[in-house]
């Protein structure tokens, strides 16, 4: 007879390999879409440092972009961003439009 | 050899929790119980326990801490009473769902309101469904006895559950009995080495506590906690008898007393039992078949083995010191669940008593007893759910 699944858990849920969170693609949850707009970025990386997970994607000290499978649409890094000159660099946009 | 003392009941326990000297104890005082760990804290000061003592800004808090600190790989006590457990509520169901071996000495007393500070057993039955194994105790002596039998089963590897050490406040926890402590050496011996299960301090080992468990699997861990508790049971057994074998002291799931060949028989908890048993001596005196059951185990509940002891009684009265209103008393509830083990139940009684520490008397024992006489012979009960002792 096949071991039901209960059995097989780790006592108290705890999870036992590390950085397993990565497997857990939050991005689905997401109803707004911050887009990057390159052009108004002046890589201050306040982005970076305010996202709640680590869905901001930085090269070589520059933002470069967002990680879709991660970012929840939270839209901190769109309020945080500071732009240039008035314009931002990150907009939130209504999924699927 | 043991050391006979008059103690209290919460220098008892303090004493065991001094010999079995924690990694971890974070408290938050709270009548009765305050005295128990005011001289925990004091063992602490005076360089008789290693134990890190943490000082924290509630029992919410102080569970938390234990929560913490247990996780990290540390052996953990605490104790609280009444409004304290009440505030440690959610933190109870985190404890025993991440299957955390921590002790926790309740010294029972009534939640308000009306405010009170005096034994009654509302904070524990409150508790009874958080996942806790619940141990209750009849004096200083099973307290003490108790709480040194709790880490082993607490930290038994098949288990690794929190546990309730049960003792009624002021009637135990403030008055001085007769106890005989075990040597230090013996305790330390008998509980051991403290063994970890999954530790986060393990640094080369990551891991986490707590996640999310969305529906897919919430069940699964729920159905795997109640696997553990049917486990209790003989754990217990197992570490009463090597009790034994250390104290001469006996210790199962339950108390029978002068049950064996009962007609009547009383289920009562914790010290109102020492009282009614010697009530029951009374009625043997006078012929009539009285005996007594008080249960130890209350989580997890051995419906099985109480139905055993129980299937030849004709009347059977349980005592609550505890009120589910509106509902018959917790105790009462179980003994319901007892009867559906049986082909033949007892004709049964609920009698709600000594609620916000009022005193149980002899002669309430007496009367119920002879209620019990009376339903036997004429297998009538004129009403299930009844309160003793209220002032006319």
């Amino acid at each position: 007879m096949k071991e039901p699944l209960w059995k097989k858990l780790t006592p108290g849920s705890v999870v036992l390999e590390a950085g397993s969170a990565v497997k857990f693609k939050t991005g689905s949850w997401r109803a707004f879409r911050p887009k990057f707009i390159e052009e108004n970025c002046i890589h201050c990386l306040f982005c970076w440092m305010f996202c709640p997970d680590m869905a901001v994607i930085v090269k070589d000290g520059k933002m470069t972009g967002f990680d879709y499978d991660y970012c929840k649409g939270c839209g901190i890094c769109a309020f945080e961003c500071p732009g240039k000159k008035g314009n931002k660099a990150i907009v939130m946009e209504e999924e699927g439009k | 050899m043991a050391k006979i003392v008059a103690v209290t009941g919460n220098e008892a326990v303090a004493e065991a929790l001094r010999q079995i000297n924690p990694d971890v104890c974070a408290a938050y005082p709270i009548t009765p119980a305050t005295d128990l760990m005011q001289r925990f804290a004091g063992f602490v000061s005076n360089g008789k326990v290693d134990t890190e003592l943490v000082l924290v800004e509630s029992e919410h808090s102080a569970m938390s801490a234990c929560i913490g600190a247990a996780a990290a790989g540390g052996r953990v006590a605490t104790a609280t009473s009444s409004q304290g457990l009440a505030l440690m509520w959610e933190m109870l169901f985190i404890a025993a769902g991440n299957r955390l071996p921590i002790v926790m000495p309740l010294v029972n007393r009534a939640l308000s309101a009306p405010l009170n500070i005096h034994g009654d057993h509302s904070d524990s039955m409150g508790a009874r469904d958080s996942g806790w194994i619940q141990l209750y105790s009849e004096n200083a002596q099973e307290a003490y006895d108790n709480t040194v039998q709790a880490f082993r089963i607490a930290e038994n590897m098949d288990i690794r559950l929190p546990v309730m050490v049960c003792l009624d406040g002021f009637i135990i926890s403030h008055s001085i009995e007769r106890v005989e402590y075990i040597d230090d050496k013996d305790v330390k011996n008998f509980v051991g080495e403290y063994k970890q299960m999954n530790p986060l301090l393990d640094m080369d080992k990551p891991k986490s506590y707590g996640p999310l468990i969305l529906p897919d699997l919430y069940m699964e861990y729920k159905r795997a906690q109640h696997e553990v508790m049917t486990k209790v049971k003989d754990v217990v057994l197992n570490v009463a008898a090597d009790f034994e074998k250390l104290s001469k002291r006996k210790y199962g799931l339950f108390e029978a007393y002068r049950l064996d060949d009962a007609d009547i028989a009383l289920v009562i908890l914790n010290s109102a039992a020492g009282t009614a048993k010697d009530v029951v001596d009374q009625f043997r005196n006078k012929g009539i078949k009285a005996g007594l059951l008080k249960p130890r185990l209350f989580r997890p509940f051995p419906y099985e083995e109480v139905a055993d002891a129980i299937k030849n009684v004709k009347a059977i009265c349980v005592m609550d010191r505890a009120d589910s209103f509106g509902a018959y008393g917790p105790l009462f509830i179980e003994l319901c669940g007892v009867a559906l083990h049986l082909q033949e139940r007892p004709l049964m009684i609920n009698k709600i008593y000594g609620l916000g520490g009022r005193d149980f008397m002899p002669d309430q024992a007496e009367l119920v007893l002879n209620e019990l006489v009376e339903i036997a012979k004429t297998g009538k009960i004129k009403t299930v759910k009844e309160y003793i002792g209220v002032r006319e």
